[in-house]
């Protein structure tokens, strides 16, 4: 016997889920602000993220039932009004960004107080809240301006949440700085291109540019646009050889904002990518395969092989993960640039489980690096025998990021493996197995000296609260869970794939 | 449903024996007899699973699949049967030894020692179980990295040095080589089952079949083929009973039991023979056999030099299964088993003589027969086994392994296993000669030699093992009837 009023009220609100899903984070953003309490802040900010990861979940159900939502916002249609899209890509991705943000909100409960003076907690929280709402949004969104728009508050955000490491290294103001410069050149890039899409069709609703660059449009302006669009969004996602902003900004911001930007924020750029290639310029296949081909592939190989080189002569945990960071992206464009269903499969499932791998490891790097108020090698030395959990966790976190098999890094690159062998490309299958030598050499070095080093120092008997050991060991069982159960991931992965690849092939 | 239960449990109990030794770690003695009764439960469960299948081929269910036809899955055969109870087996002795061993020596670490050592243990007997290739390989690359902790046990430059070797090596060949083989397999022939008769013959031709071999040959680097070997030596840094049980019998065995078992139920033997794609590993693995060999003559220091040993015992198995004949193979698979016992007798007795005496080097143990009679009598009987002489087990697989070669009409081939068993005469009796007849310079010949054995511990073990090669030589023909159902192999 439901009450009427009940079922009309969860009615609407399951109509009306792709709204809140960014709604929740960016209204309890100024909440936050407005009460000025930092318990009522972190409050806030976990059930805004908590409620995000529930919707998303529902979103995903969603769209497994019924297949691409398309949201009107304010009952304006499109191309008129701003339109939210959701199809398989973005809702596998809006869970693990809700996933990692609500992950994150808990974790920095118990280490926010060693990191973030407890006047400026608040407004952490308040940029934390604000950089998850617009990753949200960018994924979430119809509108080629909007996802600017978010993009951009996301961006902002960030490079508050980096500055605040400045309460431990004066160098994360540097980090910041330098992160805003190329940040903002990548916006500006990214709008331009947008401009001249605009110029060229007259609307912003990708469906509609989509449908409208299929007609007789002049190439070159079709061309200017993409290459503004992929430059700008590459920036954003760190593709090499534009990621020198990423090391510092990984490596001097607070724990927290760290572990969240590392598992998403590339993730969401790298997303934005994959939908203007595949959503938006699939009709002109010859320009996307010649971008893809002698481009992204070639610098997506260098990226795994040179990045993964830097890692191995970083002498520092978090700058090493940082660079690992860029290599692996690199596994994901290699991914994209196969532009076959398996190939965008293993990028759409790279892009999860890297996101959860990179996740635990940072947060792991975090507790380590607060304990002992530096992450060098020479540092943390002998840290098996002192913290045994958490460098078992980072050794879990390691072993997925070489690809052992039993952790969701084997499953990414098994497939990615399958799918160069799949176009009959020996060369590259050998060069990804090959750079999973790197991650070896750079994964095996801290773990000798964690298990086999001298253990002179003991480090600071420094309380880490209990929140964030829970949330390592929660992502240390995601990340083996997911290496060998693949029914979640690969499901939606490929289905993902498939809905992407089915727009390409029907203009081919 | 009983063989399914007994197979999970047998697996299962060494990784309880892994918790068990971190639980009673502050009571040595109560976590050393509990790990005593684990290893003890184990080899039971083999025996009864043995027993109870026959020497039928039986599927279980999948424990889980990760993605459509990649499953994690056992099942039950003679071959993975008789490797399963020779590790299980040999583990009970090597547990005792290493027990003496290492309280003899006073070790670091002796809880993190053992409780690897149980993990090193579920994952061969998850090789010896596993149904695919993906089950193996998981099983394969865990044996890599339980046994690393064992391999850099001591944590000095040295060691952390040799186990770094290890590493690199086992795990580039089976990341680059191995699994691109399986994804290889898997994306042509659509599953990656073990099948009795192989699985590749209708999709794989003359050439990428060749190439396919190299890949698994070369990937399997446990396996100690030329020039993948120098891991082996490197991990001699590990303490003795590691290199009893894992260098002589579990990690190297596991690489030869792969390549056996890819070669048998992935290619098929027919499949080889008729597109002769493993003529090149003929040649190789005879080289590999003379070229270790020599190393193995040129060392003075005694571990080392059964290192070498080892290297160049393995390769007779390659070699068993490139002749692609049948008896070949059986050889092959005999020689798993024989060449098990003679090394671990021969590891534990160099073992047993450090614990005594702290010599390493051979030049130094002369004379020292006379004060270690017993030890250097096991050491002799286990000579003889890798030699192959008869009333040793080790005769048995050498036979196999002629009449294979004879088969393949390989007369060149034949030659070189005489050679190189002339060699195993010279490195391996030479030391018992020294032990036995020569004095060291300086003690009178009359002078009354005091018998200075190594613990009781220490010294039980390779006896029974040396005893266990001399039974082998009677009992090899079960052995035979057991595996010939794998090999086709009709007439004794």
């Amino acid at each position: 016997m439901a009450n009427p009023d009940v079922t009309f009220v969860a009615k609407s609100f399951m109509e009306h889920l792709p709204v809140y899903q960014v709604l929740i984070p960016f209204v309890s953003a100024p909440i936050c602000v407005l009460f000025g309490n930092r318990k009522f802040a972190w409050y806030l900010t976990f059930l805004a993220c908590f409620i995000s990861f529930i919707i998303s979940i529902l979103l995903l159900n969603q769209v497994a039932e019924f297949g691409t939502i398309s949201y009107a916002l304010g009952g304006w249609p499109p191309p008129i009004g701003i339109e939210y899209r959701i199809d398989f890509l973005n809702a596998f991705l809006l869970v693990l960004v809700s996933g990692m943000a609500l992950l994150t909100s808990v974790y920095l409960k118990g280490t926010i107080d060693l990191e973030v003076e407890k006047s400026n907690q608040t407004l952490f929280l308040t940029c934390l809240l604000l950089c998850v709402s617009g990753l949200l949004g960018v994924l979430i969104t119809g509108d080629a301006f909007n996802l600017f728009v978010f993009l951009e508050i996301s961006s902002l955000s960030t490079y508050v949440l980096v500055a605040q490491g400045a309460n431990k290294d004066r160098r994360a103001l540097t980090a910041a700085f330098d992160y805003l410069i190329m940040g903002t050149i990548g916006a500006t890039f990214f709008v331009i291109g947008l401009g001249f899409l605009y110029a060229a069709t007259g609307t912003l609703n990708m469906s509609d540019i989509a449908e409208r660059i299929q007609g007789d449009l002049p190439d070159r302006t079709i061309q200017v646009a993409f290459a503004f669009i992929l430059v700008g969004l590459g920036l954003k996602g760190a593709l090499f050889p534009l990621h020198t902003w990423l090391p510092k900004a990984y490596s001097f911001s607070p724990t927290p904002a760290a572990v969240f930007l590392a598992s998403t924020a590339t993730k969401v750029a790298i997303y934005a990518i994959v939908r203007f290639l595949f959503s938006v310029f699939f009709s002109h296949p010859t320009m996307l395969e010649t971008v893809l081909v002698n481009v992204v592939m070639p610098l997506g190989i260098l990226a795994m092989f040179v990045a993964g080189g830097i890692a191995f002569y970083q002498r520092d945990l978090k700058r090493m993960l940082a660079f690992s960071s860029v290599s692996q992206i690199g596994y994901i464009l290699v991914g994209l640039s196969f532009m076959s269903s398996k190939g965008l499969t293993a990028a759409i499932i790279h892009l999860f489980n890297h996101g959860i791998t990179k996740g635990l490891l940072f947060m792991c790097a975090g507790v380590i690096f607060l304990r002992y108020k530096a992450s060098f090698y020479k540092e943390i030395s002998g840290l098996g025998r002192i913290m045994p959990w958490t460098s078992a966790a980072f050794l879990i976190g390691g072993l997925s990021l070489i690809g052992i098999p039993g952790t969701a890094g084997f499953i990414s690159k098994w497939i990615l493996v399958q799918a160069a062998l799949e176009q009959g490309s020996w060369l590259i299958a050998l060069a990804i197995l090959l750079s999973s030598l790197i991650a070896v050499l750079y994964v095996w070095q801290v773990t000798e000296i964690m298990y086999f080093g001298d253990s002179s120092k003991k480090g600071s008997d420094i309380p880490i609260g209990s929140f964030s050991y829970f949330t390592i060991w929660v992502l240390a069982g995601a990340t083996i869970f997911f290496g060998l159960s693949t029914s979640f991931t690969l499901e939606y992965s490929s289905e993902a794939a498939r809905v992407l690849i089915n727009e390409f092939i029907l203009t081919d | 449903m009983v063989l399914i239960l007994l197979t999970y449990a047998a697996t299962l109990v060494p990784l309880l024996g892994f918790g068990l030794n971190y639980l009673f770690s502050p009571n040595p003695n109560l976590r050393d007899v509990s790990t005593l009764i684990v290893a003890c439960i184990t080899f039971s469960l083999v025996v009864l699973i043995t027993f109870y299948n026959g020497s039928n081929s039986t599927e279980l269910p999948a424990l889980f699949t990760v993605m459509d036809g990649l499953d994690i899955r056992f099942h039950l055969e003679p071959l993975g049967l008789v490797f399963a109870l020779i590790a299980s087996g040999l583990w009970i002795l090597t547990h005792i030894y290493g027990v003496g061993y290492m309280r003899a020596n006073s070790e670091k670490n002796q809880t993190r020692f053992f409780a690897f050592f149980c993990l090193a243990i579920f994952a061969t007997l998850g090789i010896a179980f596993s149904a695919n290739l993906f089950s193996l390989f998981i099983f394969y690359e865990m044996l890599t990295l339980s046994t690393f902790p064992l391999v850099a046990h001591k944590g000095t430059g040295d060691a952390i040095r040799g186990s770094r070797v290890y590493l690199g090596i086992l795990i580039s060949t089976s990341v680059v080589f191995f699994l691109s083989g399986i994804i290889w397999v898997f994306t042509t022939v659509g599953t990656l089952d073990f099948r009795l008769g192989g699985i590749i013959h209708s999709y794989f031709g003359d050439f990428s079949t060749v190439l396919l071999l190299m890949l698994f040959a070369f990937g399997v680097g446990k396996a100690a083929l030329f020039p993948f070997h120098s891991w082996l030596p490197s991990a001699m840094v590990a303490p003795t009973p590691v290199s009893a049980l894992l260098h002589a019998v579990a990690v190297v065995k596991a690489g030869v039991f792969s390549i056996l078992k890819i070669g048998v139920y992935i290619f098929g033997i027919d499949h080889l023979a008729s597109t002769e794609a493993s003529n090149w590993l003929i040649w190789l693995a005879a080289f590999t056999i003379l070229f270790a060999s020599i190393i193995a003559i040129s060392k003075d220091n005694l571990k080392a030099r059964l290192a070498y040993s080892t290297v160049s015992q393995l390769s007779y198995i390659i070699l068993g299964l490139a002749l692609a004949t049948a008896i070949g193979a059986l050889g092959a698979a005999l020689h798993i088993v024989m060449h098990a016992f003679g090394k671990i007798t021969l590891f534990m007795t160099a073992g047993s003589i450090y614990v005594a005496t702290k010599k390493v080097e051979i030049s130094d143990m002369v004379g020292l027969g006379r004060i270690m009679p017993l030890t250097f009598f096991a050491f002799f009987v286990g000579s003889l086994s890798i030699i192959g002489i008869p009333l040793l087990g080790g005769a048995w697989s050498k036979w196999y392994l002629l009449e294979g070669a004879v088969d393949a009409d390989l007369l060149l081939i034949i030659v070189v296993l005489l050679i190189s068993s002339l060699m195993n005469v010279y490195y391996l009796l030479s030391i018992v000669g020294r032990g036995f007849f020569l004095n060291s310079k300086g003690v009178d010949v009359k002078s009354k030699v005091v018998i200075k054995e190594a613990p009781i511990l220490c010294l039980i073990p390779p006896i029974v093992t040396a005893t266990g090669s001399v039974l082998l030589f009677f009992f090899a023909g079960r052995i035979i009837n057991y595996l010939s159902p794998v090999f086709n192999y009709t007439g004794v």
